[in-house]
């Protein structure tokens, strides 16, 4: 056999071996862009996709956490290996004010523009369980209320009729996706055995309306004045009386 | 064989840096924070792994000046000391394969046939074509390497298997597979090595006795040839490889004091002779 032929032959067989091996890695690295349901990034943390390429797996962001709720997931856990997380139901995010994890990220892969931690968007508390609910079910929990960093602009208390009693109202814990961190203190906190609230992904946990609808009585608030001036009025069907 | 000298401080060494890395989380004493892929020495000096850059800059995500200074500062120590000294002198990994090359000679096993050492480049591009291709550092979720230092400073889980798996592989399936073949973590430095101004050399090679030590004991054996029995072809007597780690067992091993510690320069045959006798005259 001649050294060329040899040569390509050689880099033939590494290159389909090493080839196997590569693919292999890399679909186990897009089964690994998932981020289970119950993980939870640490703040300032880059979209998921991003995250991965810029997070080096150095564990400082852990180091310098004071209540020390982060850990690097180990290979038999569900997300991408040596990556930071935390559980909110076991320990939530207790928002430093000055976020240490942040500044001790090395990469950006926790993103130095967040300074203020208010800002941070680590996933988004929603309420998943209206039957167990103590405050549905018509109680004075109020717990997520209270305990939220953020009160009464992340969590409020909508009142609502109790149609049940007939005479009471229902304090209903409505979560503002503009104002929610995601800390987890809540899905925490929440008394029941398993938390009837809980932090979820903002992109799982958010709908999206028509990116062409406007709501009308927005667009009148706005504008000062009626868009569509002389729309015929039509009759209201009032329920005949009884 | 004997022990030697050097491979009591490698030991020295390979077990220092692990325990700088493990009195913070074990005793609260802070000297070193992080791990082998980014650290911080009395939160001054930042180290990083330019390998795990490389991967990274290639997911087109441009790290924080610290992580490019951290890795320029290693660089630059490597290319210095030579590069794979960080697979003798430092990766944890380097004792779990010596152990096992130690065992497979003690058990006197033969079987499984050696892979190519070109394997390990093509590993080395494999790694670095994914990162650019996933958008992530996918040979990071499974390097036993930075898993087994990370599990050390961090806590195992699942990573002993993994390093169990290369431990067997060393012993059972084919001689220094890991180290000496297959790992990409060494391929990257021992690129950074090719240039790398400490290396050994056999100064008195014409004391060579045939016996045969330094290549039983020498983790990249292919090296040594060159330096050694290439006088007559006009080879100089500095072992150029880039492949040697620099772990100094010929050093050790080397009954007629053939080789030691030296530079790249002066890589001539005559100064073979030379060199050898300013040494004898100091």
């Amino acid at each position: 056999m001649s050294d060329r032929r040899r040569f390509l032959l050689d880099a033939a067989k590494m290159a389909c071996g090493v080839g196997v091996l590569g693919l292999g890695v890399g679909l186990y690295a897009k089964q690994a862009r998932a981020l289970p349901p119950d993980a939870v990034r640490p703040p300032g943390a880059l979209a998921e996709g991003d995250f991965l390429g810029a997070c080096i797996r150095c564990g400082l962001c852990v180091r310098d956490c004071p209540p020390q709720i982060l850990s690097l997931a180990r290979p038999e856990q569900p997300l991408a290996t040596g990556t930071p997380f935390f559980t909110a139901r076991t320990g939530p995010c207790e928002m430093c004010e000055h976020i240490p994890c942040v500044k001790a990220c090395p990469t950006g892969a926790l993103d130095p523009a967040l300074t203020d931690i208010t800002k941070s968007k680590m996933g988004l508390a929603v309420l998943v369980d209206e039957e167990t609910c103590l405050n549905f079910l018509g109680l004075r929990c109020d717990v997520c209320y209270r305990v939220c960093p953020l009160i009464d602009k992340a969590i409020t208390l909508e009142p609502q009729h109790n149609v049940r009693t007939g005479k009471h109202t229902r304090f209903i814990p409505t979560v503002h996706s503009d104002a929610c961190t995601g800390c987890g203190i809540c899905e925490k906190s929440c008394v029941l055995e398993a938390a009837a609230i809980k932090v979820i992904p903002f992109p799982l946990a958010k709908g999206r309306g028509g990116s062409h609808y406007r709501l009308g009585w927005e667009e009148k608030r706005k504008a000062g004045r009626e868009l569509v001036p002389g729309l015929i009025d039509l009759p209201d069907r009032l329920p005949e009386p009884r | 064989m004997k022990t030697g000298k050097y491979l009591l401080l490698r030991r020295a060494s390979q077990l220092g840096i692990l325990a700088l890395f493990l009195l913070g989380p074990l005793a609260g004493i802070w000297i070193v924070k992080g791990t082998l892929t980014f650290s911080y020495t009395l939160d001054t000096l930042p180290l990083a792994d330019p390998y795990v850059l490389a991967q990274s800059l290639l997911t087109l995500h441009l790290p924080e000046q610290k992580m490019l200074l951290g890795a320029a500062i290693v660089a630059a120590f490597y290319l210095l000391v030579g590069g794979r000294v960080y697979c003798s002198w430092v990766c944890p990994m380097n004792m779990v394969t010596d152990a096992a090359a130690w065992l497979r000679q003690r058990l006197g096993l033969r079987m499984g046939s050696a892979m190519p050492r070109s394997l390990r480049y093509w590993i080395l591009a494999m790694t670095l074509v994914l990162a650019l291709a996933t958008g992530t550092l996918a040979w990071e979720l499974v390097n036993p390497v930075s898993m087994l230092h990370r599990g050390l400073v961090f806590g195992m889980g699942a990573a002993w298997a993994i390093v169990a798996a290369v431990f067997l592989l060393d012993v059972f399936v084919s001689p220094r597979a890991w180290c000496g073949h297959a790992c990409p973590v060494g391929a990257f430095y021992s690129l950074i090595g090719r240039f790398s101004l400490v290396r050994v050399a056999a100064v008195r090679r014409a004391q060579c006795n045939d016996c045969m030590d330094c290549y039983a004991v020498c983790p990249e054996p292919q090296v040594i040839t060159p330096a050694l029995k290439g006088e007559a072809k006009g080879a100089g007597p500095v072992i150029l490889s880039p492949a040697c780690t620099n772990c100094a067992r010929c050093i050790d091993v080397c009954t007629r004091d053939v080789f030691e510690f030296g530079t790249r320069f002066g890589n001539t045959p005559g100064e073979t002779i030379r060199l050898a006798e300013a040494k004898e005259l100091q």
